[in-house]
């Protein structure tokens, strides 16, 4: 943690659970007889709990979003740039819940937590989860915490799906759906991408058939190739350079294989940091959610006719540099509300961050992400 | 921004305001519309208000889209010299562009895709035919500046400018069909000289057009 906390953080936020005794019916036909939801909340809930906005988060995130845990925390949630008092959303004017989802490893059900019926570690038998599963599970959370409907559905990447879904499925729950360098589904390409990831973990000796907690180890060299790999997709071409280019570590050529360019050593303390952090079933469940995820595929293969059943509005955002979700993809979605005569907004941020952009505090983007939900809770105010 | 552009901008502004109020009453309760280069979204808001009309902006300016996500408009962005290739044939009832045809760079192009998505479109363009136009250049031989014309030569975004006699041609030789014209002088009222003559005495031209 900083030496003190900056006016525009949440500040300590201390997570809690949900325990959920009603069976979760799942995408892959098995049920969940029972789980946790782990979450944290930021900001008031107003007395019609009409000012309440979800966060969903994407592939490696979990429920911190914002603020501290502790006095040892170097760093804050991971979207703490764009959560907090007079920060796009803003939790001077709205309540905040972020649950981690079912399948993650950071307090959740999923692969790390028992079966409640065999009181057994999940490991690789937790069930396969979907984005539908998810949403799903995630309007039990909202019914406990009483929220009727959200003020909006709000999310990036793996997440921005998770917002598209929830308009789809529970289009009376949500009055806006913020979708943020997403895509109506995965292309061959992202596909191409998550496999080698999980191929890099399933072929680890150490994974041991996911049951690698069996045996006092984990699959880390699988894990850092994995997050290697997604971590190239992350960021752009030109962000490398910048960041990079092709400067060397010690200055000079040494004619081997050892760490010599600086991107090099980014990329391999990056997939070290998170091969200690992060589960590997979990990754291997998380990235096929994403190859799944095709919200189109229940409505004839038509994203248009997907979104004729959505009742909320929709706010869009891409950025130009991004090629793992490219502005494209993001015109998809817009596309098919418009057709639709769905309520759209579309704004392409001009960045050469990549993908991983959407994590970031970028003037035009925070300006634009502000300025939406800043309506947003003007029309709050004016039905409370 | 140089004081004397954002003073331009600030009356491009204004010009556009008063379109709108010629604007709306073409526009039925219920229409759906497409308004290209939508500003700040006021023509949209306005339109919402008073014929509860549902429709999109497209603009390319971020400070004028934060505009727009405040009035709780819908604006897409998106730069018309691209086309309007991702909206389907006939989607809206009336596709509007006001004073942009002479800022775009095929306007002929955009209003064939004006006409292939909408069933009417509505235009608004500074006449380039005005005799104080004619006379700026004439006596003064110098390229016009005037309220209606607010930039100069080198920092002008309007590279396409024609009169109201050039755009009647080009819909005469496009099959265009012209429903409804006003033309009206520099406080956005019509009167006798402006009926008489609209390419002498006409500051804005307001076409509404089909095909």
């Amino acid at each position: 943690m900083p030496e003190s906390i900056p006016p525009d953080s949440v500040g300590l936020v201390e997570p809690q659970t949900l325990h959920v005794d009603q069976p979760l019916e799942l995408e892959c036909g098995r049920v969940l007889p029972a789980y946790d939801l782990v979450y944290e909340t930021y900001g008031t809930l107003n007395a019609e709990a009409s000012n309440a906005i979800l966060i969903c988060h994407a592939l490696s995130g979990h429920h911190h979003a914002a603020g501290y845990h502790g006095a040892d925390d170097k760093r804050p949630g991971w979207w703490d740039s764009c959560i907090g008092p007079g920060k796009p959303i803003d939790t001077d004017r709205f309540f905040v819940v972020c649950p981690n989802n079912l399948g993650g490893c950071h307090g959740s059900s999923g692969p790390l937590s028992r079966n409640p019926e065999t009181g057994e570690l999940w490991g690789p038998d937790f069930p396969m989860m979907t984005v539908k599963d998810w949403v799903k599970s995630q309007t039990r959370l909202a019914d406990a915490l009483r929220i009727r409907q959200w003020a909006a559905v709000v999310g990036g990447s793996l997440g921005g799906m998770q917002a598209m879904q929830w308009a789809i499925d529970f289009p009376d729950r949500l009055r806006h759906s913020v979708v943020i360098a997403g895509a109506p589904k995965l292309s061959a390409q992202n596909i191409a991408f998550n496999e080698v990831a999980r191929q890099s973990i399933l072929t680890d000796p150490n994974f041991h058939g996911g049951r690698y907690y069996l045996h006092d180890t984990y699959p880390r060299q699988g894990l850092i190739l994995a997050r290697m790999v997604g971590h190239i997709t992350y960021l752009s071409d030109d962000a490398m350079r910048m960041k990079f280019g092709r400067d060397l570590r010690s200055g000079r050529f040494h004619f081997g294989f050892d760490v010599e360019f600086q991107v090099e050593s980014y990329l391999r303390h990056q997939g070290e940091t998170f091969s200690r952090n992060f589960d590997a079933n979990t990754y291997l469940l998380m990235t096929k959610a994403l190859d799944y995820f095709d919200p189109a595929r229940d409505y004839e293969h038509s994203l248009e006719k997907a979104m004729e059943r959505t009742r909320c509005k929709f706010l869009v955002m891409s950025f130009n540099s991004d090629w793992r979700f490219a502005p494209e993809r993001s015109r998809e979605i817009v596309n098919a509300l418009v057709q639709a005569g769905r309520d759209v907004s579309y704004a392409e941020i001009d960045t050469p961050k990549g993908h991983d952009a959407f994590l970031l505090p970028i003037p035009e983007y925070t300006k634009l992400f502000g300025a939406y939900l800043g309506r947003v809770a003007d029309e709050v105010s004016a039905h409370a | 921004m140089p004081e004397a552009l954002l003073d331009a901008n600030a009356r491009g502004a204004a010009a556009r305001r008063d379109d709108l109020r010629l604007i709306s009453d073409w526009i039925p309760r219920g229409a759906t519309v497409l308004d290209l280069g939508c500003g700040d979204g006021s023509l949209l808001a306005s339109l919402r208000q008073e014929r509860d009309v549902n429709g999109y902006g497209l603009e390319i300016d971020q400070d004028n889209i934060a505009a727009c996500f405040e009035k709780g408009v819908n604006v897409i962005e998106q730069d018309l010299d691209k086309g309007l290739g991702n909206f389907q044939s006939e989607r809206f009832d009336y596709v509007i562009m006001t004073q942009a045809l002479q800022a775009v760079l095929r306007p002929d192009a955009i209003l064939d895709e004006m006409l292939r998505v909408g069933r009417e479109a509505i235009i608004t363009f500074p006449n380039f035919g005005h005799w104080r136009v004619r006379a700026y250049l004439g006596f003064k031989g110098r390229m016009p500046v005037s309220s209606a014309l607010p930039y100069e030569w080198y920092d002008t975004p309007n590279i396409h400018l024609c009169t109201v006699k050039d755009f009647q041609v080009h819909c005469q030789r496009n099959d265009i069909r012209i429903i409804e014209r006003t033309v009206v002088n520099r406080h956005h009222r019509s009167g006798a000289l402006t009926r008489a003559w609209p390419n002498l005495f006409g500051e804005i031209a307001v076409y509404r057009v089909t095909r």
